[in-house]
């Protein structure tokens, strides 16, 4: 029988760019999924990207991921978020054509080399005698042999979908959930949460009074999320804005008996950054009204994704709702929104790898691990797909840190902290934010890709010419020299002090832009324009991103200390109980990590600091004949 | 990094009682020698840990008595260091201190401690954390009960609080603009940024007028400075001595024998006080004591109260105006009042006037008491940052927020407010985002 080498369980966002990862790395790769054709299935919002989320994409795409390439053959509105403010906070958006998106995916599956698609119904896991993972149980009891598997189950671990009253055990709406491996999970020993999601109702957008609403179009050029993709062939389409109103919110303020996040049939946390219409009415009910955003499902589905009220009221009152809005007064509901409850594995019950400490070979990526989204879960696939397909071949570990990657802050949080809610990327989650930017993922990670073999030639080619042709710009400026009436005659106000100033010099003012110097130089016109973006922020930073410089240092010298997984924290003297107690339940890798649990005390750190010194000079000196120097 | 390791550094000593002249004396050892030392240095056994014994004292080189008092030994790890500490209380004499000290310091793997290098030991071997060692370092160096309150309100964290005041103010005006960012797309308040940097710059304020009052928690820990300036032969060292009741400086009938600052600390009603007894003040040919008077001056310069002090025989105001570093804020103290007949007037020159004689102790006691009043309000009841550590913090932090007002780009906006926040998080605790995350929640109706 066939022994494969990563077995990825799940052809969600997470389970598509494990398994595209692993077989890019070469490994023997199967995707085990219930149903082929819902392979890259959008289950919520049609759209990707967004602020910090567009960031993720972006560096699963410098990494030779493919959620980028799959969203640009999908978008059909693109949008910057942030486009005026500065470049780290921007965020690039799209709403996607569902179909578009789940054909895109499954094609570019279909193409990965040493990839094969199973459909399938995976019931438990097989654990060799030595307690590594060794493949998985289907429900038809055939197992599938493979030494590192990667779950991404999504919300289907013990899903229970809410619409009122009414409750049915599934993973999403008309899919069965997953029991098997919860209770496999719960067997052997790791530690469950519950959380919750929600979404909105679906209509029928031939039903909608679009007159009136007002209207939202995307930017006039597409920015693709991919720096492969050159132009974006979709034609674009626009959003439409409407908004709830007080007889609606009287309307559920009635009706909150049958809600069944307040009537205490859901118990799991939801996400704060995304409550349901109900949790707003009641928690700001000095609002008179909300925002709702109807998003087009696709060029060729005529279905509205209202974004804005998800809710897991009754079907009646969901339809008695609707007729409060305006635009929707005669809307039809295609589908009712509900609420769906499902397991999480604590994520600090992983390594930065995303392997399982528990059973070795198993690795966890997505909403499994207590994130939401998209852009979170397929970043999450990415790097459980790589560290997979390296263990399998004896190579070591791929985790990117802090100061390089969305995706390391994310990891590190997760793997660190852990999480009450369902986890969503912030940029404020980054200390370094202001070099973690979407413009310069490729620069960050493609060649860090390219090291462990992920990213393509052409990808790694594009990389090398961008950061090639900026550095041949960043000589080109410092060369430009001049004097501060030369400046003044160029129109530039800077100070008459003397000072000769470089051409570098000068775009760090905020008020200069390297077109400025273009019109003075003409020459610089063949710097490519990714280039002058670069140089462009790089000067506007330069004081902020030094003082970052040295703040990384620190940082990397704090990762460098690592702690022994099986440090024993009761035997460190000078430890509080609760100190201890974290520490023994986080189990950080290294000191950096350890610095950022919530209440641990520079005091407490100290304290490791010294047992691991006292620890390593115990076996590194002699014992006798030790004399001060 | 010398001694910043918890195990493996020589063994420290010093002389952990006040200095000067005392009736005991406590010289302590820390480190893995302690044992050894305080074995080389008594005629007789090692008493058992925590037991104090009464033992001779012997210099090891020679075989010598230097005293007899008694002995302390704690083992490791139970000690206030966590390393072995021996302690020795002998005679506070110059000689039995001094040649104790020498005789450690020629045992093998002793050295004279440094500054702090004690309570750096204490804290690396989690003895105590970073505030409590501050609080401590103060402790041990209090000379006077307004120093032991401060230091035990900075256990306490009245200071802690404060910062944690400003923090949380920052952390809001923090989430304000983070919310600006995350969700640009939503409807938020009008305003969020601007608002967010007028609340920075109040903050930024309260922490400039924390920094700028007068030191005062500075001068608590070192003491208010007291100069004595005046004519030679005024009789300066005299009254320095008259106040400290003890022999500090050299008192001769001579002009100029004073010819550098000598100082003597003091407790003044409960307040630390720097007497600085400075050169008489005058014109002079000779080198030397052209670099004391020059000194002098400048000691005066600094000096949060300053004594004006003139022989009450051939006193009057001209005195005063030809002597012109005399701050118009000075205390005129007239030495010598039991040589002349008619009382001192109260005030001259604009300056107030204390009439004493250093001779029969004549208005002494009111001279200490309105000493004491002035540097009373110079210590005041503000409570100033205590050590260097915390200005530099509330420093990083006050420079972050002024560049709030350069800076047109809201995500650096940002970045200052979090450079800001961190500062102060680093004096007690740190930054967790989930704080300004729990901000933005609270205030905003956030998600579609």
């Amino acid at each position: 029988m066939k022994i494969y080498d990563v077995i990825v369980v799940g052809g969600g966002h997470a389970g598509c760019e494990a398994a595209a990862a692993a077989a890019r790395l070469g490994a023997e790769t199967v995707l085990i999924t219930h149903r082929l054709e819902t392979i890259g299935e959008m289950s919520c919002n049609p759209a990707i990207g967004g602020v910090a989320k567009g960031t993720l994409v972006r560096e699963i795409d410098a990494l030779g991921g493919v959620m980028g390439l799959v969203a640009d053959a999908a978008g059909i509105q693109f949008r910057v978020l942030n486009a005026s403010k500065g470049p780290a906070v921007r965020g690039p958006r799209a709403q996607a054509d569902r179909a578009l998106y789940k054909a895109a995916m499954q094609a570019c599956l279909a193409e990965q080399d040493n990839l094969t698609i199973m459909a399938g119904a995976v019931a438990d896991l097989a654990v060799d005698d030595a307690g590594n993972a060794a493949g998985v149980v289907t429900e038809d009891g055939e197992t599938v042999r493979g030494g590192r598997v990667i779950i991404t189950t999504g919300t289907f671990l013990g899903g229970l979908i809410h619409i009122g009253t009414e409750q049915s055990p599934a993973g999403r709406m008309g899919e069965a959930p997953e029991h098997g491996l919860s209770r496999r999970f719960s067997a052997m020993g790791f530690a469950l949460g519950r959380l919750k999601t929600g979404t909105p109702p679906r209509l029928d957008g031939t039903t909608i009074d679009w007159r009136g609403l007002d209207v939202q179009i995307g930017d006039d050029v597409p920015k693709p999320f991919s720096y492969l993709t050159a132009h974006i062939r979709n034609p674009q389409v626009p959003c439409h804005i409407t908004h709830t109103t007080e007889a609606g919110h009287q309307l559920i303020r009635e009706n909150l008996d049958r809600a069944p996040i307040y009537s205490g049939a859901i118990g799991g946390t939801g996400p704060r950054y995304c409550p349901s219409i109900e949790d707003k009415v009641v928690r700001f009910a000095d609002r008179p009204r909300h925002q709702i955003f109807l998003e087009p499902e696709g060029l060729d589905d005529d279905t509205i994704y209202p974004n804005g009220i998800s809710t897991s009221l009754p079907r009646d009152v969901q339809e008695a709702l609707l007729k409060t809005i305006p635009g929707l007064e005669s809307a039809v509901m295609r589908r009712p929104g509900y609420a769906i409850e499902y397991d999480f594995i604590d994520p600090r019950e992983l390594r930065p790898t995303l392997e399982t400490r528990r059973l070795p070979g198993l690795y966890l990526a997505g909403q499994i691990n207590g994130t939401t989204g998209y852009e979170e879960a397929a970043a999450q696939g990415l790097v459980a797909g790589l560290n997979a397909a390296r263990a399998a071949s004896g190579a070591d570990a791929f985790v990117l840190d802090r100061a390089e990657a969305m995706i390391g802050v994310m990891i590190d949080d997760l793997v660190t902290l852990g999480t009450r809610e369902p986890y969503r990327m912030f940029t404020s989650r980054a200390e370094y934010r202001l070099n973690l930017r979407p413009d310069n993922a490729d620069l960050r990670l493609t060649a860090k890709g390219d090291a462990v073999g992920s990213v393509s030639a052409e990808r790694r080619r594009r990389a090398k010419e961008k950061s090639d042709a900026i550095d041949g710009a960043r000589g080109r400026l410092a060369r430009i020299r001049v004097t501060p009436p030369e400046a003044i005659k160029h129109g530039f106000a800077v100070r008459q002090d003397g000072q000769v100033r470089s051409g570098l010099y000068l775009l760090g003012y905020s008020s200069i832009s390297f077109d400025d110097l273009k019109s003075i130089w003409p020459d610089l016109s063949d710097i490519p324009a990714a280039a002058a973006e670069q140089i462009e922020i790089e000067c506007h930073y330069a004081p902020y991103l030094a003082r970052q410089k040295s703040e990384i240092e620190a940082f990397r010298r704090e990762s460098a200390l690592s702690l022994p997984l099986d440090l024993d924290y009761a035997s460190i003297g000078g430890l509080s109980a609760e100190a201890r107690e974290k520490l023994s339940h986080v189990r950080p890798e290294t000191l950096a990590a350890a610095a950022r649990i919530p209440g641990l005390t520079p005091a407490a750190l100290t304290a490791v600091l010294v047992y691991l010194r006292a620890h390593e000079s115990d076996s590194r000196r002699p014992r006798v004949g030790v004399a001060e120097a | 990094m010398t001694g910043q390791r918890g195990g493996g550094d020589a063994t420290i000593f010093a002389l952990s009682s006040a200095p000067g002249p005392a009736g005991i004396a406590v010289v302590r050892a820390s480190g893995p020698d302690a044992g050894d030392a305080l074995a080389a240095t008594i005629d007789g056994a090692v008493p058992p840990p925590r037991r104090a014994a009464y033992r001779a004292i012997i210099d090891p080189a020679t075989g010598d008595l230097l005293d007899r008092g008694l002995v302390l030994w704690f083992p490791a790890p139970a000690s206030a260091t966590g390393e072995a500490i021996a302690e020795w209380h002998v005679h506070g004499g110059r000689a039995v201190v001094g040649g104790l000290l020498e005789a450690l310091g020629a045992l093998p793997g002793m050295r004279p401690a440094e500054a702090g290098e004690f309570s750096r030991r204490a804290f690396l071997n989690t003895k105590m954390d970073l505030t409590a060692i501050e609080g401590l370092a103060d402790l041990v160096v209090a000379e006077t009960e307004a120093q032991r309150r401060q230091a035990v309100r900075q256990m306490d964290g009245v200071l802690g609080t404060l910062y944690e005041e400003w923090r949380h103010t920052l952390i809001a005006a923090l989430a304000h603009v983070e919310a600006a960012f995350d969700f640009s797309d939503q409807e938020l308040p009008e305003g969020l940024i601007s608002s967010a940097v007028a609340t920075a710059r109040s903050v930024a304020e309260a922490i400039r007028a924390h920094l700028d009052d007068s030191h005062r928690g500075e001068r608590l820990r070192d003491g208010v400075l007291v100069a004595v300036v005046g004519p030679p032969n005024a009789g300066k060292s005299s009254l320095v001595n008259a106040l400290a009741r003890r022999d500090v400086a050299i008192v001769s009938a001579s002009p100029g024998t004073t010819r550098d600052v000598i100082e003597v600390h003091l407790d003044l009603g409960g307040v630390p006080v720097t007497v600085a007894d400075t050169a008489g003040l005058r014109d002079t040919g000779d080198a030397v004591e052209q670099e004391g008077v020059r000194r002098a001056r400048r000691r005066a310069a600094d000096a949060d109260v300053v004594l004006a002090v003139f022989d009450a025989v051939d006193f009057d105001e001209a005195a005063i105006v030809e002597v012109s570093d005399i701050p118009a804020e000075a205390l005129v103290i007239l030495n010598k009042m039991d040589l002349v007949e008619q009382p001192a007037a109260g005030r001259v020159a604009g300056r107030r006037v204390l009439a004493v004689s250093c001779l029969t102790g004549l208005g002494l006691d009111q001279l200490v008491t309105v000493v004491a009043e002035r540097a009373s309000a110079c210590v005041g009841e503000g409570l100033g940052p205590t050590r260097a550590r915390h200005r530099a913090a509330l420093a990083t932090c006050v420079d972050a927020l002024a560049r709030l007002d350069h800076v047109a780009d809201a995500e650096l906006v940002a970045e200052d407010l979090r450079i800001a926040t961190q500062a102060l998080g680093r004096l007690i605790g740190r930054v967790d985002v989930e704080d300004i995350l729990d901000v933005i929640f609270a205030e905003f109706c956030i998600g579609k």
